[in-house]
């Protein structure tokens, strides 16, 4: 009997702290949504009614409206140049072999595990003497960094799925280097790479400190939130938060479900 | 089956191939060392310049070094931001653990990939707006103090205190710690948990006794994963941290944007890396230790 009491207590427990780590997790996301609708100065309970004045108040911020438009560029081109900076790691690492290979591959992988603070004073100190701080391609180069490892990490997975013999066997057959990458690797990556695309753009849409140190008068919309939290509490934080998360839910949805499908293509085989 | 390509039959293909390699190959170190590597070099050399008159001069002194580390508040933020970042990493581990081990043995496949999907989602969501979420349920009117009233609990102060910024930091570090415990945990082989089942241990010491360390790997790492972010991370001490007691990172702000001295900042940038290289070889050395030697 105690055993079936036992079995019960801890099903319980395990499904109830679950439940509890998924609502810590999740309520910040779902709680900025919800108030960002809410009328109320003061985001609190009870409910104040329904409004989209802080929408209206936010989308009327002209520097609100700059920093996005900042934010759009340089995630777009992050995303760009990172995914086929890590497209090219991902192939070199499938394909070659050669001396200093695992020093190729750290400095292609290690530097999301540097803190963005230390990466913001290092940007900010060199790219001030080179007279890059306070560009957009300021913030581009810093991103760039950090988001090529994860394009890399997502198109080399997508590689492990290749068979390796069958680039040499397009190359016996007569077809250079070039035609076999576009004509075998590309359209066999293409899943991944879009997903790459869409990770890497999220990560920089949502890069805070780096763009922070670096960015000058070149504001993105996370430096932007960053002041805005600096000042008073403002349901207009909840607004900006709230296409912010859009964006990024979006980006990283598609992302997965991108990837998800290039490693569901594997139990086909 | 595999035949290697005759590379006789085409003379230029060798050539070819070299410049083939060297163009796909480059585009990588080339980037990280120039917007990498550099600059962090550059960091260093930045702690042994000068500054005079509110100018930044190229020099080679050692006093950014001996002001730095003789100063009570660095000791005192290098102390709290050590400890407090380990002590999330800890918290983060074990109030993670129960949850993966529901994902990874209790759930089936389909709810399990449905969980690990949505825990990918806030890991790369914004942090700031996420904290400044929590800033309001914890603030003295906000929605955790007007749940607990009714209970006679209550008001608790969260805000600008520890507690506020280790609140931040389970933000910021439980979906990837929950994440990678979960597939720590999967990949073990069922068939010891079942065997030590079959021969009545505890299902708890099972958990003890076959799980975790069959798991370590994984386990270890996730943790190091989450002190690194805690360690490194701006936000979390100082929106909810009311940055008193300031961490390092809040040292390296204060000191860049407005105390402008940026040897200073880089010199305790350059202490966060040592001190992050130590810990993490320390942590790899318990997750691979006895293993590989």
């Amino acid at each position: 009997m105690s055993g079936t009491l036992g079995r019960v207590l801890r099903g319980t427990f395990l499904y109830g702290w679950t439940a509890l780590v998924f609502a810590f997790v999740f309520a910040p996301i779902l709680s900025t949504v919800v108030f960002s609708f809410n009328a109320d100065r003061f985001p609190s309970l009870p409910w104040g009614g329904f409004s989209l004045q802080w929408y209206e108040a936010v989308l009327a911020d002209p520097t609100v409206r700059r920093s996005l438009v900042n934010s759009l560029i340089v995630a777009g081109g992050s995303a760009v140049i990172a995914t086929f900076i890590g497209f090219t790691a991902a192939y070199v690492d499938y394909r070659f072999r050669f001396f200093g290979k695992s020093a190729y591959m750290a400095l292609a992988s290690l530097p999301p595990t540097v803190p963005p603070v230390i990466l913001g004073v290092a940007m900010l100190t060199f790219e001030g003497r080179i007279g890059l701080s306070g560009t957009l391609f300021g913030i581009i180069a810093g991103h760039v960094v950090i988001c090529a490892p994860f394009a890399m990490a997502l198109i080399r997975m997508r590689l492990n799925d290749l068979d390796r013999d069958l680039e040499p066997a397009a190359w016996n057959l007569g077809s250079g280097p070039w035609k076999t990458l576009r004509e075998v690797i590309l359209p066999f990556t293409a899943p991944s790479i879009l997903a790459a695309l869409f990770i890497t753009a999220s990560v920089s849409f949502d890069e805070y400190m780096i763009a922070w140190f670096v960015s000058g008068l070149q504001e993105t919309l996370p430096v932007r939130v960053l002041a805005m939290l600096q000042g008073q509490v403002s349901p207009r934080i909840n607004a900006v938060g709230s296409l912010v998360f859009a964006v990024s839910v979006v980006l990283v949805v598609l992302a997965q479900i991108l990837a998800g499908r290039s490693l569901g293509a594997r139990k086909q085989k | 089956m595999s035949t290697s390509p005759p590379a006789t039959t085409r003379p230029r293909s060798r050539a070819e191939r070299l410049r083939f390699a060297a163009v796909l190959g480059l585009p990588s170190p080339l980037w990280q060392a120039a917007f990498f590597v550099v600059p962090l070099g550059f960091l260093v050399a930045m702690t042994f310049w000068s500054v005079k008159s509110f100018r930044l001069q190229p020099d080679f002194t050692m006093a950014n070094w001996i002001a730095i580390m003789k100063a009570g508040f660095f000791h005192n933020a290098f102390i709290y931001t050590l400890w407090l970042s380990l002590l999330a990493a800890a918290l983060a581990s074990v109030i993670a653990f129960p949850a993966a081990y529901t994902m990874a043995f209790r759930l089936k496949p389909h709810m399990r990939r449905l969980l690990v999907f949505m825990l990918v989602v806030p890991f790369f969501t914004s942090l700031p707006v996420r904290i400044y979420s929590m800033q309001v349920f914890f603030s003295p009117q906000g929605i955790i103090n007007y749940v607990i009233a009714p209970l006679g609990l209550g008001p608790v102060q969260v805000l600008n205190t520890t507690t506020g910024t280790l609140i931040g930091f389970l933000t910021l570090t439980l979906p990837l710690v929950v994440l990678l415990q979960t597939f720590a945990l999967s990949s073990i082989d069922m068939r010891l948990v079942e065997a030590a089942h079959n021969l009545r241990c505890g299902r708890l010491r099972t958990v003890f006794t076959v799980i975790i360390p069959s798991a370590r790997v994984g386990l270890v790492l996730a943790a190091a994963l989450a002190f690194v972010l805690c360690f490194g991370d701006y936000i979390s001490p100082q929106f909810l941290g009311g940055s008193k007691p300031p961490t390092l990172s809040i040292l390296i702000a204060d000191q860049v944007k407005s105390g402008n001295h940026w040897p200073r900042a880089s010199v305790v940038a350059v202490s966060m890396i040592v001190t992050l290289t130590v810990v993490l070889g320390v942590l790899l050395r318990i997750a691979y230790g006895g293993r590989k030697a």
